[in-house]
């Protein structure tokens, strides 16, 4: 019987396997997680073999460790180092190419056609990101065709977390652990005996297409109830909270001397920025060749971190890190509202553990907020 | 179109091993279209054929020693339009700046046979402390595509793509996992500008500092990070005293954590 979209079936480790066979045929570039050096991170796949099986995560503030569990469990592990956002809106994108012409310059239409991405194992809070990123890049008029080009065309694996890391706080900032809407496949990956099973269903037309070809076979209640447990768990397991009121905490703190507390320890470094699934900010640079005849415009990730970055004729708006630490949490957690409707932060905690020094965002919005109390 | 005159290149070194110099050499490739858009005037390293000054780009590699080069670096800017200083020797002071920790004459006198053969100033400090400068770039030794980048904006009037921010966002950018925080490895990259490729995190050990401090270095954050992850007060204070000791920012960190003198 083939599968309804919303009903859920069982595909085996080999359906994994011919999943990613069958999106790969499909012209697809196939991204997934990877074991690279000492971490989880997403790069191409070509088969369930590339996998991290067994790996896990465990996270703290300024600190990663990935164990080898010896379980053969794929999707063990929390969260690559860094999001699709990578993928989706690459770190270093040529904007055009142009050549010296007898009267000005003549636009070099050379731009490499892109095979369309297949995202395997999507997060809840990874999808709420693309789904922020989305806000972002096709707003009030303003679009950004690679992205939404990129973003049209792929193909979303969400695949359910069933245990979080410490860093973790998606429940607090209401993107999951459990997937909602946005995905073309929905995975879980059970305990069946003996082996692991996935409990899947389709999302959309095109998530259906895909698993009507791969062999399934309906799921029973017992392995629905698995699947659904699996976020309660990942949920429960979550310490960490972002405060209800983050965005009026920031609204009333613009002055507050605790900035400066938060300056003696941050580095500057933009690492939150830079693996923050929604932290979108980049500058443009001009090269050329030698003799000058071909210019091209790049644009590469940059953050609000950079003195560069708040650079207006002649001086630097932010020059102080308290400033620019100001800038960053208040447009992630207040301003974000303004500019875009919602949160910009899906509490994914990256910027907690990838923190060289440990500030943690949930932390700094409690001490903000138990600073204004206090005056 | 006529061809404009090609603009004079002068190369100099003072204190220095010649590994940024080294660096033009190694272009290779592009080192043909270099010698085509420039005249390679004044290049000791790579021809004994010199031209008169004076040049309209002079790349200067090494640090101020010698009285005599002390001098000499107030000619060279006089013969020169603009002035690039290349490598951590010429925009630091480079390794041999460790001597400003110590009494020079002590090391004189216990190295050399003839100690009195010897004529050297106690510092051995960056060409901006001597002579205004017009660019400074980084790095034990400087990166190539940094220094074909700096030739080619030279040359084609536009500012340079040599970002001042934090070796970290170059990590990050190539998708090198953080050492600091996946090993626990102390690594300077926090507090060091970028440019290297980040040539040591990519292998899976920290950052050395060779291309001195970031644009807003915060060494005494970093400082504490290394300490909780179980350095010692010696350990912080070589941390920051390498090739770029004499940077200001990372040369009052590492005193901060100097131990008193034992001798």
């Amino acid at each position: 019987m083939a599968p309804n979209i919303g009903s859920k079936v069982i595909l085996d480790r080999s359906g994994l396997d011919r999943l990613i066979a069958d999106l790969r045929g499909r012209g697809y570039r196939v991204i997934g997680p990877v074991l690279a050096d000492s971490a989880v991170i997403y790069d191409e796949i070509q088969s369930a073999a590339d996998l991290p099986a067994g790996c896990r995560d465990d996270s703290e503030a300024g600190t990663y460790r990935l164990d080898q569990t010896g379980e053969p469990w794929l999707f063990g592990y929390t969260l690559g180092v860094q999001g699709w956002k990578r993928h989706l809106y690459p770190p270093r994108q040529r904007l055009f190419r142009a050549e010296r012409g007898e009267r000005g310059f003549r636009l070099l239409d050379d731009q490499e056609v892109e095979a369309p991405l297949a995202l395997l194992g999507v997060r809840a809070c990874e999808l709420a990101a693309i789904q922020v990123l989305d806000g972002v890049f096709d707003h009030e008029g303003f679009t950004e065709p690679g992205y939404l080009r990129r973003r049209q065309n792929a193909f979303i694996v969400a695949v359910e977390c069933g245990h979080a890391a410490a860093t973790c706080f998606c429940a607090s900032a209401d993107t999951g652990p459990a997937v909602g809407q946005g995905y073309d496949l929905r995975l879980n990956e059970i305990a069946g005996q003996g082996n692991w099973l996935f409990v899947a269903e389709a999302g959309s037309e095109k998530g259906l297409a895909v698993l009507a070809e791969l062999p399934s076979r309906p799921a029973s209640p017992d392995q629905i109830a698995a699947a659904a447990a699996q976020p309660q768990q990942a949920a429960s397991q979550q310490s960490r909270q972002l405060k209800d009121d983050a965005a009026r905490v920031l609204a009333v703190s613009t002055e507050s001397p605790y900035w400066d507390k938060v300056a003696e320890r941050c580095l500057t470094c933009g690492n939150c920025t830079m693996v923050c699934p929604t932290c979108f900010c980049t500058s443009v640079e001009d090269v050329t060749d030698l003799a000058g005849d071909i210019a091209e415009r790049w644009r590469r990730w940059d953050s609000c971190f950079t003195l560069d970055y708040s650079y207006i004729h002649g001086g630097n708006v932010r020059s102080k890190a308290a400033s620019r630490y100001r800038q960053w949490i208040t447009h992630k957690l207040a301003t974000w509202h303004h500019q875009f409707g919602r949160s910009g932060c899906v509490g994914c905690g990256r910027c907690i553990a990838w923190c060289p020094v440990g500030i943690d965002i949930t932390a700094e919005v409690r001490a903000l907020a138990d600073a204004e109390r206090g005056r | 179109m006529a061809q404009p005159k090609k603009p004079k290149l002068a190369v100099w070194k003072f204190s220095s091993c010649d590994g940024c110099q080294l660096s033009l050499l190694d272009c290779e490739m592009e080192l043909l279209a270099i010698s085509e858009a420039v005249d390679i005037a004044y290049f000791l390293e790579a021809t004994r054929r010199v031209k008169k000054g004076p040049y309209d780009i002079s790349l200067v590699e090494g640090s101020i020693t010698t009285a005599h080069d002390a001098e000499r670096i107030k000619e060279v800017r006089r013969l020169s339009g603009t002035l690039i200083t290349i490598g951590a020797c010429a925009t630091a002071g480079g390794i041999q700046a460790l001597r400003n920790f110590k009494d020079v004459k002590g090391f004189i006198d216990r190295v050399y046979a003839h100690p009195e053969f010897i004529d050297t100033l106690s510092t051995s400090t960056a060409i901006a402390d001597h002579v205004p400068v017009d660019f400074e770039l980084r790095g034990c030794p400087i990166n190539k595509a940094q220094l074909l980048e700096l030739i080619n904006a030279t040359l084609n009037g536009r500012k340079p793509n040599v970002p001042r921010h934090a070796e970290c966002v170059e990590c990050k950018t190539q998708g090198t996992t953080c050492v600091v925080v996946a090993k626990g490895e102390p690594c300077l990259g926090p507090v060091v500008q970028a440019g290297c490729g980040n040539l040591c995190p990519q292998h899976g050990r920290g950052c050395y500092g060779c291309f001195g401090p970031m644009e807003s270095p915060n060494t005494a954050a970093l400082a504490a990070r290394f300490a909780a992850l179980g350095l010692d007060r010696r350990d912080i204070e070589r941390q920051f005293r390498s090739y770029n000791a004499n940077a200001p920012a990372f040369r009052e960190e590492s005193e901060a954590h100097d131990q008193p003198s034992r001798s």
